[in-house]
Order: structure tokens, then sequence, then C-alpha cells
């Protein structure tokens, strides 16, 4: 399978991600924000960081970008796109997903790793996990405090657009387990096709044991198969 | 032809960073201090002499990049 990674001035996760997808056997290639061609690919990864030194707003600038453009074709001629962290706020600011990152609810910026429930595995990026099956993945924000209209929350809930939502380790989902004051605890959402996947957490920092641990690999091994 | 454009938070949508401003505020005596909103400013200057004109782009700059509708609202001053 062929992925890209979106590389953007102050990107910071590109080269985690990039190692994650030549592991878990991606052929993978890095690609600079001002080239105006895509590779051929069957996942664009919008990468964590600080892309522009979140001038303006957290991804806003990135979401104007070359780039951004033949990822906005991709992704609505079906092409998987996976935003991580920083690149979910870029798709969020490109409007291929609905809502808004707000400040995290006590204002700090919060690195550790928290604990998601898989609420939803009916899509491509989760097949693999088992439906409320409990992952550990880390968290490293400052803006992913997830906002969204009370109608768009519903259909979100309704059609199963939300694959991950923060709880404790034992699966509780409520205010006391949600780090950043995401609505309904929301750690990531799908757009209606499913194609398009924004997560705050970092799956990619999870695939080995050696330094954290394997609960990653599983969004990996749903999209190859 | 200058402009100046102010943005803000929308009235729903909570500004932690204008509360803790405000909470200092009061904690520093300031006791009449009712509500307090803090936003951006952006100053913008073009080659047009039409106001209308001009107002008409940078209403196009706010919608398209400067603020995010879903959460932010703006104002445009002439200045």
């Amino acid at each position: 399978m062929n992925s890209s990674v979106i590389v953007f001035p102050g990107s910071n996760c590109d080269r985690d991600i990039a190692t994650a997808l030549t592991k878990l056997q991606f052929k993978n290639k890095m690609v600079w924000h001002k080239d105006n061609e895509l590779p051929k690919s069957d996942l664009i990864v919008i990468p964590g960081g600080f892309s522009y030194g979140d001038y303006l707003r957290s991804g806003a600038i990135a979401a104007k970008s070359n780039i951004l453009n033949e990822v906005i074709k991709a992704a609505n001629s079906g092409c998987l796109i996976l935003g991580i962290c920083n690149g979910f706020q870029i798709l969020i600011e490109t409007g291929l997903l609905k809502g808004a990152l707000l400040r995290n609810k006590d204002l700090k910026f919060i690195s550790k790793d928290v604990y998601l429930k898989v609420t939803n595995n009916n899509n491509k990026f989760c097949k693999n996990y088992k439906k409320n099956n409990i992952i550990r993945l880390n968290i490293a924000h400052n803006e992913g405090n997830y906002f969204t209209q009370k109608d768009h929350l519903k259909e979100l809930e309704d059609k199963e657009l939300i694959p991950f939502k923060y709880c404790n380790k034992n699966g509780l989902i409520n205010d006391s387990t949600n780090p950043n004051g995401s609505i309904n605890n929301i750690a990531g959402i799908l757009n209606n096709g499913k194609n398009i996947l924004g997560m705050m957490p970092h799956p990619e920092r999870m695939i080995d044991n050696l330094i954290s641990n394997t609960d990653g690999i599983g969004l990996f091994t749903s999209i190859l198969n | 032809m200058k402009f100046a454009v102010i943005i803000t938070l929308k009235k729903d949508v909570l500004d932690p960073q204008g509360k803790v401003i405000e909470q200092t505020l009061q904690n520093m005596g300031i006791n009449s201090l009712k509500n307090l909103r803090q936003g951006k400013y952006i100053e913008i200057e073009l080659n047009e002499s039409d106001e209308k004109k001009a107002k008409s782009a940078i209403e196009n700059m706010c919608k398209k990049l400067l603020v995010n509708l879903i959460i932010e609202q703006y104002k445009i001053i002439k200045i």
C-alpha cells in the first residue's frame, strides 16, 4: 500500500509516522507542502507538529498550502486521509472535517498517555480493533478541545463517526476522564464518507514495546487489510 | 486605505484566556469589572480607493482565512 506524509515547516511528527508506516510495510513517500503533485497514494497522512508556528490559528496557514488543494481533491475522490494532532487541526481548517478545536479547557499544554475507548470500529481505520477496546495512546497538544454544533454532534453519534473517546483504564467516559474538555469526550472523528479520520492522540508513537506500547498498530494494520 | 479587523470568539464559545484575564483583574481589586472577552486585532492596508470595494476585499479575507466562522465573529473598521 502506498502512503504519503505531508511535511510543513514546523511539522515534528513526520519522521515518527514515516517510521511507523515503513515498519508496518507501507511504501511511504514524504511530500513537501510546496509541491503541486501527490505521488500515487492509498493513504495520505497529515502529521502532528506546529505547522507555521500555529500562527493565526493552529492549522489555518497549512490548510491554504499548495499541496492541500491536491489532498482535498484526493479526499473527495475517496482516498484515505489520516490527520493526527496538528494534522487534525489542519483537516478542520480545510473544512474536510467539521467542527473546531479550541484551547484545552484548563489552558495547559497536555503531554501524557491517555486511555481511549474504540467507540466505533465499523470503518477502515479501526476494523482491527474490537468495539469497546480500551487502548492507551499519547496526547501532546494545546488546542485539542473539540467543539461542534448540536446537530452535527448528533450526526456524529448517530452515524458512528466517532471512533475514539477519552476514558479511564476501565472504560469510564465522563468529565473526570476528559483531559481537554472535548464535547462528549471526543478524541477523533470521521467524515460522512468515513475515508477521513482526524484524531488528537498519536497512534504512531505506540508501535513498539521498547519505547511505549503497541496499541497504535491496530490502526495501521486496519488500513492495510 | 487602511482597515482594522477585530476578531473575537462567539458569545457561546468558552473563552478560557479571557476568563483568566478577567479573574486576574478582579483579583487586582477592580470590582466594577462585569465581563471580559479577548480576541485578535489585525491592521490591513489596501491599494484600493473605492471604500466599498476595499471593504468587500477585507470581508473576503476574513471569510477565507482570517476568521474561523464556526467559533469566531469579526468587525471591520476603517481607520
